[in-house]
Parts: C-alpha cells; structure tokens; sequence
C-alpha cells in the first residue's frame, strides 16, 4: 500500500510545509503520492510534480476548492483513500482543520502532531505541551496521521517529474461559506521557517513597545513572535503566537524578550537550537531553558543590544 | 435554541506534568485537574448567547470517569442548565469520544454543539471536527469570534496565516480558541445552586459504541532535557557569546 500526502498551498503555490510533510510520509513508505485540492491550481500542481520523492500527483479542481474549506476537501479524501495505507498532512491549521474530518469518515483514529516515524505503524508525539513523548503504535488498517513540520527536514524540491493524474472534484457541501481571509502580509521570514525568532511577551507593556522587538528582527532578519499574553493583550495580531495552542519553531536562534516562560509557551519554542532569554526576573521560568539568559531590564538592555548589532553588522561591512 | 457543550477533564494548566518510572503515562494520582480550559471559554460563550436571549438551554456532557462529574458541575456553576456524564474508563480517544457525543446529538437535539479547539493533555485537536464529520455538520474550528445570524453563524476563525471568517448554517460544531471570550468565575451562591442541577449519568457501554483505544501507547518518555544554560552579565557580553561561542550572528 502507498502514501496520500495532502499538499497545502494557495493555488499558486505549495506552502513552505508541505515539503517538510513530505519527508515526514516519505519515511512512511516510500511509494507516496500527493493530492492538491483546490481552484486553478495547475502552476502548485506542476510545483507538487517537481519534488523527487513524489511518485504521483492527483489533481482535483473546482471552484468551491477556492478556500480549503474542510467539508469540501474531506469527501475527495477519503475517496481516494481506498488505494493508500497512510493519509498524511501537516498539523498546522490547515491539516489540524481537515484530518479529523478524514479520519472520522475512515473510522480510523488520528495520530496528531508527530515528530518521528519509527516504523510505517509507529511514531513518536509529544502530550502534555511537550512535557512528556508518547510512542505509539496505529492498529487502525488505515492511518491518518498528521505530522509537525518543524521536526522534519523540507524534502528537495525540484528534479522530479512525477505524472500529474486529474480526479473528479465532489459536490459542494452547501453549509459551509467562505466568507473572507485576512492575511497579514509581511516582508520578513516566516515564523514558521525563520533561521531567527524575536518574540516579546507581556513585559513588553504595550503594542507601541513591540517597536524593540521590530527593530532587534530588522537587524537579525528575523521573524516575530509573541507569547499568548501579549497577543491577548492586543500587542501584536495572533499569527504570531508560539506555544502549545500557536506556532511550534524550531530557529537556529530564539530570543525571548520580556516573556516569563509559561510552559504553554516553552512548548513551542524549546527545541530551538539557541535560546536567549532577556528578563528582570531572574527566577522566571525561561531561564531554565535559555542558553544565555539576561536578567536586565528589557527597557534598558534591548537599545543596548541593537547598538551593539550595529556595531557588529559596521566591523563587518 | 439550545447549545450542548462539552468539556474534559484533565491535569490543570499550571500543573508541572511527570511521567510515571514505569513509563506508562504520566502521574495523575494527588495532581490538580480542571476543565480543559478552551471548554471554558466554549461554556462561556454559551452561557453568554443564552444570557443575550438567543438561546433557551445550555446543557454541559463530559466524558470519563466518575470525577469528570466535578467538571460538569463546574459548568453548572457558571452557567449551564444541566449536565450529562457518560461513564467509561481508561483511555479515550477523540473518535471514541466524538461517537459517544454523535449519540448524545441524536438523543438531545441541539442546535450547535461547542467545545475547546483542543485538551491540553493528549493535544489532539480532533474531537470537533471528527464529530462534525459523524454528524455531516458544518464545522469552524477555532473560533476567536461567534455571531449569530438568524440561522446562520458567523465566525472568526484563527488561522496560522491570521484570520478567516466563514458562514455555517445551523446545526454546527464550533471548536472555541482562548481568546473567544473571557471565561467567567463562578459565584459562592452558583456554586451552591448548582448542586441542585439535575446530572444524568450514563454508561458508554450502554450507548453500544465500542470505545477499545485503536492506537497502543507503547511508552511514555521524558523528553530529551536542555543543557543548563548560562547567565550573562552584560549585552556585550552575550552579544559576543552569539556571535563567537555558538555563532548563530
């Protein structure tokens, strides 16, 4: 039996993720096939069609596959799942959002936000917000898995040339409206992918204060996080929330910046390989998991920082 | 209208979860537990449609052992009219739960169902959207805003690249986020009124769904621990750490 990987993209092009997902499948078993659902979506097919590890790619177009609303997507699904063993996609909102949907129309019961394949049955995820690592074993015939991106490598992207099949689109689900998406565009890396992350949390006091943080991720081309406080606060929109109900990143270097460290917060961003905590708190719960930890005052030491990447970035022009 | 809401019991937020020597789950015995707390905001919301007058019946369903009663009285006391709790034991998982609740839709009728988007222990984010699948419903999941349209929803949605809203006909599912609402206190005086609230327990067994867990947890680890990290004194001096000791500027 084979691998469905269910690609995510915005009918122009794949998302960043549905790379890493496809490494995560391709370790499944190695004969994966990938679907693209959507609406004039040729140009992320043919992209789909490029990436070497995909044997095949089943296209499925029509217009109510516009906006990925789950309740379009899962009918053709679980179509096609009569020919695969593993129904695969990324555990970020969109592959959170369809899955279930999958899975509960299969009769199989998900495994959620893995971060390693031990074998085509078994994988690892962590629970309790990273706390503790579950092994755990799908006796279902049918496995639908859903796999967290930042703990698989992006596969290669181009050399491929896998067929492009086309399949027949199902009826609209006619309760379900799109009504309208508002994407924060941004010129900066994504935080899902970014080499740096810059997050501010509630010692920030205030949006106009997320300025420092803005200008510490201008100097480091970075992206910028939040922890659920200062988003609950209104300091910053929610696309930038890292935790166990947010983001999960995995930076080369994370600079945490006036966030006391929840653990809610630690689990989506302790797996990152460097991590700077700046704080006046020196008990403050992010400490146990920075590599160098600041106990200063952000007001004072973040300037101080900036003056002092300036510095640098001048020595080495 | 009427709104069912579901709520779980698990390891209360602050709780610094361990994982038993014997590696087959984490300690539970002795250990604080609460509503998972997006079923908090899931039970305000619902209180706060019926207290606007657009909804006549709130009623409160768990699922698990016999102290998941506690939960449901919690709910009781900030608000829900009755509760329901379908007994079972051991582990559940989101499939087995969402078919229990299917049966619990079929018999009570409600016309939306809310829940949180995820439990804070297994993070499996599926039981909303599984049962919207069993129900054929329309579903929309982490919902940071509800406004109700006649027979329609509107909702904001949550999404990683910022937000969406979409339109759902009743009868839906709706999976709450944290920052849907403001999650109420219950009063001393609810509290006590809502020992009077009428709880019915049910067996799982009894609803015939078979909830035998379809997933074998082969072992539960400690994750791998960080290095202990190190103070710096000054901005220079971590600026130099960063830059000549693990050299990520």
């Amino acid at each position: 039996m084979s691998v469905l990987l269910v690609a995510e993209h915005n009918n122009k092009e794949l998302k960043p993720f549905t790379l890493n997902a496809v490494t995560a499948a391709s370790q499944m078993d190695t004969d994966l096939h990938a679907v693209i659902i959507g609406n004039n979506c040729v140009d992320a097919a043919k992209k789909l069609s490029e990436l070497p590890l995909v044997k095949k790619v089943i296209q499925v177009e029509a217009a109510h596959y516009e906006n990925f609303v789950a309740e379009n997507f899962a009918p053709v699904i679980v179509k096609l799942a009569e020919n695969y063993s593993h129904i695969v996609c990324s555990a970020n909102t969109f592959g959170k959002n369809l899955m279930p949907r999958i899975a509960a129309s299969l009769d199989t019961s998900q495994v959620s936000d893995i971060i390693k394949v031990i074998s085509t049955d078994t994988f690892l995820r962590p629970i309790y917000a990273g706390n503790a690592f579950a092994t755990v074993k799908s006796k279902d015939p049918k496995k639908c898995i859903t796999i967290r991106p930042t703990s698989f490598d992006p596969c290669e992207s181009s050399g491929g040339s896998a067929p492009i099949e086309k399949a027949e689109p199902s009826e609209e689900f006619n309760n379900t409206k799109f009504v309208k998406r508002e994407e924060i565009k941004s010129d900066r890396p994504e935080l899902g992918t970014a080499r740096v992350v810059v997050s501010g949390g509630r010692g920030m006091q205030s949006g106009d204060n997320f300025k420092l943080i803005t200008s510490v991720a201008d100097k480091l081309n970075a992206a910028i996080g939040a922890s659920r406080a200062a988003v609950d606060a209104g300091y910053i929109s929610n696309d930038h929330q890292v935790g166990q109900t947010g983001k999960v990143v995995v930076p080369d270097l994370y600079i945490a910046i006036g966030i006391s460290g929840a653990i809610q917060h630690l689990a989506g961003m302790k797996e990152s390989k460097v991590i700077v905590a700046i704080n006046k708190d020196g008990e403050a719960p992010i400490f146990s998991v920075a590599d160098y930890g600041l106990e200063a005052d952000l007001f004072e030491a973040v300037p101080q920082f900036i003056e002092e990447l300036n510095k640098l970035n001048t020595i080495q022009k | 209208m009427k709104i069912l809401v579901a709520v779980k019991r698990v390891i209360d937020y602050n709780v610094q979860v361990r994982v038993k020597e014997d590696n087959t789950g984490v300690v539970t015995e002795n250990v604080k537990m609460s509503t998972n707390p997006p079923d908090d905001n899931a039970i305000e919301e619902a209180v706060k449609i019926k207290e606007s007058g657009k909804a006549t019946e709130v009623v409160a369903v768990s699922v698990g052992e016999e102290k998941a009663q506690e939960t449901v009285r919690k709910a009781l006391a900030v608000g829900a009219d009755r509760g329901i709790l379908i007994k079972a034991d051991g582990i559940l998982e989101p499939l087995a739960v969402s078919k229990l609740l299917q049966k619990i839709v079929e018999k009570e009728k409600p016309d939306l169902v809310f829940m949180g988007k995820q439990a804070i222990d297994d993070d499996c984010n599926q039981t909303g959207q599984m049962l919207s699948a069993l129900l054929n419903w329309p579903q929309a999941t982490f919902a940071s805003k509800i406004e109700i349209k006649d027979k329609k929803l509107e909702v904001t949605r949550e999404i990683d690249e910022g937000l969406e809203t979409i339109e759902i006909n009743i009868p839906a599912i709706v999976t709450c986020d944290l920052r849907l609402n403001e999650p109420r206190y219950a009063s001393l005086p609810n509290i006590m009124k809502a020992k009077k609230k009428p709880i019915e327990q049910i067996n799982a067994s009894d609803l015939g769904v078979d909830t035998s867990p379809r997933i074998e947890q082969i072992k539960v680890e400690e994750p791998p621990k960080r290095k202990a990290g190190i103070k710096v004194k000054s901005v220079a001096e971590l600026v130099q750490k960063l830059k000549n000791e693990a050299k990520v500027i």
